[in-house]
């Protein structure tokens, strides 16, 4: 693990829907070149809590730092351009079915970073090289297997060089058998040295990956550590009950 | 052959067919234009209704649901007859024009927008979290798709109104209908009918193929 700056940070973050209060304090850093990973049960604002970092949730209170940008302060109307620092990976893809692959991984290059279309044709297959499907440039995205077409994603988010990549649930739609080739390419992401926040139920990944794992409930981060420490050595009772009903699936 | 005689005698055919040809000029180009202002104002209406202004939206939905609602006789009556009076004399081709627009319009409207409605909201995510704006999410994304499910309902429309400009033979518009049955009583026979029906044929055959051809085009599966 790097000591390095902190790339994203998260402090006090508060987020509530009407009367629910999902989030109650969430204080979380990801280190420049870090892979964070996200666990806890269903429910406990997974979700809310990356989405928060790229504003698709508006926070309802508390700050949030992206390279040492305060992207909660940042006026509604100007929230594009802090997007294209922030990649997400969706669990369902979305990839945008009237569109090859190439466009699909084109389409925000050339509209909102302003690249050239040779210049964006030239990452895109880059990116696409990267993920292992330069070969499916020219297919529809509904010719693909999902774990293709999450990597795919993947390629569309990195082609806009983020600097820190948010996966949510990366690998919970895909089919046993093509859980790897996706997980494959996140390692190697990390290996590149991307700054990446993942929310996973891959418990061997993040044993494997992960600098350090992060465990919510009900709003907070209850514990968090280095995944030997977090899985081997579990503090909380919150997080012994999680970790052997999650272990109590995986065995199956 | 009094069938041949009645319904297809030559000298009749003869005699009526360059007016006949003219006519169908009339409705085509009536057709064409309708459907050009028709479809892309619809579009038009139907993304400025995704804007999601609730004043705008609420002028667009009466408009959709009074153009849906009223038979477009009665619209073509009312403008051909009632303005007039108001001092706006609008040709009978104007006014099939109008009508017809503003009628395919909100059928248009209507189909695109239950279209953009069915875009899931992850599509529109993956856009703005790419650093899209929502006018561009909506453009290059969202309407797109909602183009493409439109199609066979919107096809099912189009061919129905432009259909409609044979009601310009109630306000003296020269198209295909109101010049053969002009031409039938004058005649009196029933051979320009035969020919008129031809001629509806001769410009719906092909627009019928060229709209399968459309779908298969546009079709793509999820
Ligand atoms: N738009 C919304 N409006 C109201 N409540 C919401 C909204 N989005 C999420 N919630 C609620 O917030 C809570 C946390 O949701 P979230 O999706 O962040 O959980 P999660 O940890 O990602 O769960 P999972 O593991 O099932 O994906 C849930 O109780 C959910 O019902
Ligand atoms: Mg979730």
């Amino acid at each position: 693990m790097t000591a390095s700056r902190t790339m994203l940070e998260i402090h006090a973050l508060e987020k509530r829907f009407d009367q629910t209060e999902v989030l109650k304090n969430i204080d979380l850093k990801v280190g420049e070149g870090e892979l964070v990973f996200v666990i806890g049960p269903s429910g406990s604002g997974k979700s809310t809590m990356l989405r928060c970092c790229n504003r698709l949730e508006e926070p309802t209170s508390g700050a949030i730092m992206i390279d040492r940008e305060r992207i909660t302060d940042i006026p509604r109307r100007d929230l594009d351009r802090m997007r294209l620092k922030v990649g997400m990976v969706f669990q369902g893809f979305h990839l945008y079915p009237h569109m090859s692959v190439l466009k699909n991984v084109m389409l925000a290059q050339v509209k909102a970073l302003g690249r050239s279309k040779p210049e964006a044709q030239a990452r895109a297959l880059d990116m696409l090289d990267q993920v292992g499907l330069k070969h499916k440039a020219d297919a529809k995205p509904a010719e693909l297997s999902g774990g293709q077409q999450q990597r795919v994603a993947i390629a569309r988010a990195l082609a806009l060089d983020p600097k820190v990549m948010l996966f949510d649930e990366p690998t919970s739609a895909l089919d046993p058998e093509l859980v790897g080739s996706v997980l494959k390419v996140m390692k190697e992401l990390r290996e590149k040295g991307m700054t990446m926040l993942v929310v996973s139920h891959e418990m061997a990944f993040a044993r494997e990956a992960a600098d350090r794992v992060v465990f919510m409930d009900g709003g907070y981060v209850i514990e968090q550590g280095p995944p030997d420490e977090l899985f081997g050595n579990p503090k909380s009772d919150r997080l012994k009950a999680f970790l052997s009903r999650v272990s109590g699936n995986e065995a199956a | 052959m009094r069938f041949f005689e009645t319904f297809f005698n030559l000298s009749v055919i003869e005699k009526y067919l360059p007016d006949l040809i003219a006519a169908m000029g009339v409705t085509l180009y009536l057709a064409v234009a309708t459907i050009l202002t028709g479809v892309l104002c619809g579009a038009a209406l139907a993304c400025l209704r995704a804007a999601g202004n609730r004043y705008v939206n609420f002028i667009i939905i009466m408009f959709a649901d009074m153009m849906r609602a009223l038979p477009p006789l009665v619209l073509i009556l009312i403008l051909f007859f009632g303005m007039p009076s108001l001092g706006i004399n609008l040709s009978g081709e104007m006014v099939i024009y109008l009508v017809l627009s503003c009628v395919l319009m909100a059928f248009a409207e209507e189909i695109f927008w239950g279209g953009l409605t069915s875009v899931t909201a992850g599509q529109w995510e993956a856009g703005r979290a790419t650093g899209l704006s929502k006018a561009q999410t909506l453009f290059y994304i969202a309407f797109p798709q909602a183009f493409r499910m439109g199609i066979p309902p919107l096809v099912n429309r189009v061919l129905a109104t432009t259909k409609l400009t044979a009601l310009g033979s109630v306000i003296g518009v020269k198209e295909i209908l109101s010049v053969s049955s002009s031409a039938q009583s004058f005649s009196g026979s029933a051979t320009p009918l035969t020919m008129a029906a031809l001629a509806y044929m001769i410009i719906f055959i092909p627009a019928v193929i060229a709209s399968h051809q459309i779908e298969r085009r546009f079709r793509y599966t999820r």
